[in-house]
């Protein structure tokens, strides 16, 4: 291709901006996104063990920090991330053996990992307050 | 790297209402990508309807139609119009296709919104400049490498290694996959993208070559290959109906097991 004068000018072509979301592209993001709220999250588990570690009284905060209903919403949040990436962990290993690439099949993986984390995430809450 | 929003000099402007054509009774709107190197404006989006009982059924024929009766200075680059020589790829209804296969009833909302190739560099209108595409398809070397003399005929192939190709030779290049590729847009600089993957994948498994272990030497890097991520973009988007994303995974595997 012949460098024009005007070619350093050249405007980008548009893509997230008029790209259709599809399903499997939004489920690699979300994979993304709860990755990156694992990391906080795990952080926030540091801080509660490291609070028990400190004193009766740090302790007592953090318990009530995490029974608060913020706390709970928190840890909700951080139960349906952790079974999300999970899911979505299974899923890439389902596609590095290179089953699970045809046009329904990469469908179906990204429906059943969306219902699947939903599902797994009540269930948990469920059972825990039950046995609580 | 990632960058979410345009360049300033590519942000998208208002552009002209094109008059509709007098006495039509079926019209299809047409919104188009319009960038014209010479008069130094932004990218804008141009109106137009399409005299749908004076024009054939496809994308392409409306772009045809505008060239010939309302704008001549429409660009877009054609050739084959049945899916064989892939220059009319661009961005149709929010995904990457082929204008000739495409057809207009066939999209949805009813305007028929057209971009360039996402995320490329425009020469003009719906022309990206697909210099670095090509070149990356070069650098997998896509022809056969042999050691051993070459026969007297031709180098043989049993049917069934033949039908190992089936789903990969038939790629004709168009950039739809590598441009729908949102690890492409952000890394195309260092990241093959699925259309040289996809070539690659081809030469890796041919039973006549000889060159499989530099070839997968040659992809084993944090960028070249492992920047795919599964997304699955291409697959959706290859007008041809082929699987770069499966080839892609196969070549992973391949890395794999040449270990043991």
């Amino acid at each position: 291709m012949s460098q024009t004068p005007g070619s350093a000018q050249r405007p980008l072509s548009p893509h997230l901006q008029i790209y259709r979301p599809m399903l499997t592209m939004t489920m690699s993001i979300v994979h993304r996104i709860t990755g990156c709220a694992l990391y906080f999250g795990t952080f926030l588990l540091v801080a509660f063990l490291v609070a028990t570690a400190i004193s009766p009284r740090a302790y007592e905060t953090a318990s009530w920090l995490a029974g608060s209903i913020v706390g709970k919403l928190v840890m909700f949040g951080y139960t349906w991330a952790l079974i999300h990436h999970m899911l979505g962990g299974i899923r890439h290993f389902i596609w590095d053996t290179g089953a699970g690439f045809g046009a329904v099949a990469r469908e179906r993986l990204a429906q059943f990992t969306i219902g699947g984390s939903v599902v797994l995430t009540i269930v948990l809450w469920a059972a825990i307050l039950l046995v609580k | 790297m990632v960058q979410l929003t345009l360049p300033k000099n590519s942000q998208i402007s208002d552009g002209v209402q094109w008059p509709k054509p007098p006495g039509a009774n079926r019209l299809t709107e047409y919104r188009i990508y319009r960038w014209n190197p010479d008069d130094g404006r932004n990218p804008r989006i141009d109106t137009y309807y399409v005299d749908r009982d004076d024009c054939g059924p496809m994308v392409l024929d409306g772009l045809i139609y505008i060239k010939n009766t309302i704008d001549p200075t429409l660009t877009f680059r054609r050739s084959c119009r049945e899916g064989i020589c892939g220059s009319c790829a661009m961005n149709i209804d929010g995904t990457n296709t082929l204008a000739c296969l495409k057809s207009m009833d066939d999209v949805r909302g009813g305007c028929v919104k057209i971009y360039p190739l996402p995320h490329m560099p425009v020469v003009k209108d719906l022309i990206p400049d697909l210099t670095q595409f090509y070149a990356q398809h070069a650098s997998i070397e896509p022809w056969l490498h042999t050691e051993t003399p070459a026969p007297e005929k031709e180098w043989p192939q049993s049917r069934n290694d033949r039908e190992k190709l089936d789903g990969l030779y038939e790629c004709i290049l168009c950039a739809c996959c590598s441009t729908s590729c949102p690890s492409y847009w952000w890394n195309g600089d260092r990241y093959l993208g699925p259309a040289a993957l996809l070539g690659a994948y081809r030469w890796l498994i041919d039973s006549r070559d000889e060159a499989t272990g530099e070839r997968l030497d040659n992809l084993e890097d944090p960028f070249r290959l492992y920047r795919c991520h599964t997304i699955m973009n291409c697959a959706k988007a290859c007008p041809k109906g082929l699987n770069p994303a499966k080839a892609i995974a196969e070549i992973k595997k391949m890395m794999v097991t040449r270990q043991f």
